[in-house]
């Protein structure tokens, strides 16, 4: 078979794949779960959001490859084939829901979502005509949005992704505006219900669609004037920049309020852990699965060390805190010794055994005198200082920002520093590496030794912000959640850490719903990342190099020096 | 005394006997050659005279100093730098950032600078894609840029394992004209050959190796002359 006869209609494979995602998204019950709270109030539900968007973006890329392969006509066949194969496959799920009992094996399926599915009409044909018709005028959007030209196109999709976005996110949002005196009215007005109001989310459309086409169009010109600036202008302005930045970042957990504080601290201790594994695998390339166990170190460390429960010592936060992160460096070294002629597999093996190991140490009974057993240690004191005391998350906040700025500081220095090459070599090739010069015992051994440090440092001020330590909360799932975040931030780029961390720890954290299914959507996220953007979401130079070979080798890039003068007056 | 001198050196995988007893010595400013068959144990001797490889027994001096037991980080920095078996260029790097892991042992910026220029002149190649990544260059690039690389690091003597492996034959006249030319802007070479004709052409002597021993050595105009090379490595009747 060659590829025409594969692909006759256009668009119907990714249509198929499409329904497979609605009908997986329905069936396991995701969509029950979000159709209780709203996007558009009394308009759209979370739950048919999810479904909308999952199919119109099928249906773009569908499209988009139509137009690829054959132009217009054929992208929009393609978007509304691809519509309408989804909405079928959703409607075949209906008509088999009717004909038997799904939740024998499928707990699930409940007789309210297959409702939902036919927009809650009581008779069948109806409903389903109406789920197909949903589907082509999906489909047809689709096609539409992929035919725009560049710029409005880029403009609508910022005002869905807007609206989708804080429309879900409602009930974070909402009651932080309407606690901000002179926005609460402009909030009452935006939102309504569980959701936008319809008023609301057409101005919120509106709005953002037209900032997107402002800085589409205007943003080079923008960019050029800032480039055309006095290097003391440029200076000036970045100056300002900076203090922009620190001041929103000094007032966020007042601004935000105390759960979105709460949620912040999670998110950053995450982007602290991000930043010190990213070392270990991003920078050396040596992949560690057994990264918990250090962040289990400095949180023992501070609790053995600071709790009056277990009674051998009551030192300070503060002055745990060094010997938190010296045991976990030295632990580094000490994983690392063992493991240094490993690699790829091997290596992740060894180290996940390694983070096995800590946690059956802290949860195992003979020990219990020293480490608390299964019931964990308790009492750990807050951090203070001066009298300010790191108590809740709005406190708290600050410990863990201090932690990123001095964690982020160290890893860019270090990056660009002889040992950052030396690890960059080790990563592309360890034997040649050496034949460079390169130690390469000290240069595993220190990135080992640094990762493990920032991990220890992290884990000391989570000893503190949860006050109190339990083996259950240092399993493997850690490791696995802060690798995914490198991932999908992109491997090596300490933006992409941050970026990652948003939007796989916070956006769950806001999303409560989604708690339930957030290895479902880690999965999901990886399988995606690696198909449409294998290189993450911000990624660091050489991987986007390596990915994007052809298309970067398909111009000269031009000479930086060159490009800035021919763009001058 | 010969610059770098290889003594009855043994080296062993596991228990498998790969080198049994070589001795070879390069004398300042000569191209050396070791030609021999596939399994030979050429690659074997320049990864043991770099320090890849630990010899149970015999010892590596360059200059007079003793190496054996160094460290090949440490090996690189006394001037014995190898051109890897295949190439072994960083690929997703860049062909300026591939120079530059070279130059890793010497922190001295105006050094670098100028070897970087040595390099080019050499290399005009190199100069023009110097921001290309450099596992898209073709093979012969890759070649010049494996030496490139090796050059950048002050050697005293560079190794080099079969650098005309897997290229065209155009391309195989053009490398070993630059190890001539090398040569003779002062870099003394002992280089490995499959291709023992062109090898014996430009090299001032040569050893046979065979199964982890030397068979013979001698002035390379007289090797190209002998009746077992011939037979065995000219490909000749
Ligand atoms: N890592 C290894 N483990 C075990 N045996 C090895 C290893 N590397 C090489 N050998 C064996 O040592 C012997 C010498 O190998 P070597 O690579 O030195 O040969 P060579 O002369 O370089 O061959 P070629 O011309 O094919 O490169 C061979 O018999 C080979 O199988
Ligand atoms: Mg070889």
């Amino acid at each position: 078979m060659n590829a025409e006869s594969r692909e006759r209609l256009p668009g119907l494979r990714l249509g198929l794949v499409s329904g497979a995602c609605l009908v997986l998204l329905t069936l396991v019950g995701i969509v029950e779960a979000f159709s209780q709270r709203e996007i558009v109030s009394g308009v759209l539900s979370m739950g048919e959001g999810l479904l909308f968007f999952t199919g119109l973006f099928i249906a773009y890329l569908a499209a988009d490859r139509g137009l690829r392969r054959a132009g217009t006509g054929r992208a929009l066949a393609a978007g509304l084939v691809c519509g309408l194969a989804a909405a079928a496959l959703l409607a075949l799920l209906v008509l088999l829901s009717k004909a038997v009992n799904l939740r024998q094996v499928l707990i699930n399926a409940s007789p309210a979502v297959f409702q939902m599915l036919v927009f809650q009409r009581e008779e069948l044909e109806v409903g389903l005509a109406l789920l197909l018709a949903a589907g082509l005028l999906t489909g047809a959007a689709a096609a539409g949005l992929r035919l725009l030209p560049p710029v409005p196109r880029r403009a609508v999709t910022a005002g869905l992704v807007c609206v989708a976005g804080l429309g879900m996110l409602q009930d974070t949002v909402y009651p932080v505006l309407s606690s901000w005196g002179p926005v609460a009215g402009l909030a009452d007005l935006v939102f309504e219900g569980l959701g936008l109001s319809p008023g609301g989310a057409v101005a919120l459309f509106v709005l953002t669609a037209a900032g997107a086409a402002f800085w589409a169009l205007q943003g080079a010109a923008v960019r050029g004037r800032i480039a055309g600036l006095s290097p003391g202008g440029r200076r000036g302005l970045r100056i300002g920049a900076f203090a922009l930045l620190a001041l929103v970042l000094a007032i966020l957990p007042q601004a935000l309020g105390l759960f979105l504080s709460e949620v912040l601290t999670i998110v950053g201790l995450y982007v602290l852990l991000g930043l010190g594994l990213n070392i270990v695998v991003g920078f050396a390339g040596l992949l560690d699965l057994g990264y918990v166990a250090f962040f289990a170190i400095g949180s023992y460390t501070v609790a053995i060390l600071t709790s009056p429960e277990l009674g051998f010592f009551s030192l300070s936060f503060w002055q745990a805190l060094p010997f938190a992160v010296l045991f976990g460096v030295i632990a580094g070294v000490l994983l690392g010794i063992p493991v240094l002629k490993m690699r790829g597999d091997y290596l992740a093996i060894a180290t996940l055994g390694f983070g096995e190991i800590i946690r059956i140490l802290v949860l195992s009974d003979s020990l219990r005198p020293w480490l608390g057993g299964a019931q964990g240690i308790g009492k750990i004191p807050k951090a203070e200082i001066v009298g300010f005391e790191f108590g809740g998350p709005q406190e708290i906040y600050y410990l863990i920002l201090a932690g990123c700025l001095l964690v982020g500081f160290i890893s860019w220095r270090l990056r660009d520093s002889r040992l950052g090459r030396a690890w960059m070599a080790v990563r592309e090739d360890e034997d040649v590496a050496q034949a460079m010069g390169i130690n390469l015992v000290a240069a595993k051994l220190l990135a080992f030794a640094t990762g493990a440090g920032f991990s220890a440092l992290s884990g000391a001020i989570f000893a503190t912000k949860i006050g109190s330590v339990y083996p259950h909360s240092f399993n493997v799932m850690i490791s696995i959640n802060i690798l995914c975040v490198i991932i999908v931030g992109g491997i090596g780029s300490m933006p992409g850490v941050i970026v990652g961390a948003f939007a796989l720890v916070g956006l769950p954290e806001l999303l409560r719903e989604f708690a339930e299914y957030r290895l479902l959507v880690y999965g999901a996220a990886l399988v995606a990342m690696m198909l449409l953007r294998p290189e993450g979401l911000w990624p660091e130079a050489t991987r986007r190099r390596e990915l994007h070979e052809h298309e970067e080798q398909a111009g000269p890039t031009p000479d930086a020096p060159a490009a800035a003068a021919a763009g001058r007056p | 005394m010969a610059m770098l001198e290889i003594q009855d050196i043994h080296t062993y995988y596991g228990n498998i006997h790969a080198l049994k007893g070589i001795s070879v010595e390069v004398e300042r400013g000569e191209i050396v050659t070791i030609i021999g068959a596939n399994g030979a144990g050429k690659s074997t001797l320049l990864k043991t005279a770099s320090g890849l490889l630990r010899p149970r027994s015999g010892s590596i001096r360059l200059e007079g100093r003793e190496l054996t037991r160094l460290p090949p980080h440490e090996v690189v920095r006394e001037g014995i730098v190898q051109v890897p078996e295949g190439r072994r260029i960083f690929g997703r790097l860049t062909v300026l950032e591939n120079l530059d892991m070279g130059a890793f042992t010497c922190s001295d910026r105006r050094r670098n600078a100028e070897n970087l220029e040595r390099v080019f002149a050499l290399f005009p190649r190199l100069k023009e894609r110097s921001r290309q990544v450099a596992g898209t260059l073709s093979g012969g690039e890759q070649q010049m840029l494996a030496m490139g690389r090796a050059l950048m690091a002050n050697p005293k003597i560079l190794l080099m394992d079969e650098p005309s492996m897997g290229l065209a034959p155009v391309l195989v006249d053009g490398i070993f004209e630059t190890i001539r030319r090398l040569n003779e802007a002062g870099t003394t070479i002992l280089l490995v050959e499959q291709n023992a004709r062109m090898a014996l052409q430009i090299a001032r002597r040569g050893y046979v190796l065979q199964s982890g021993a030397i068979l013979f050595s001698d002035a390379a105009a007289r090797l190209a002359e002998n009746e077992i090379v011939r037979k065995a490595y000219l490909g000749e009747h």
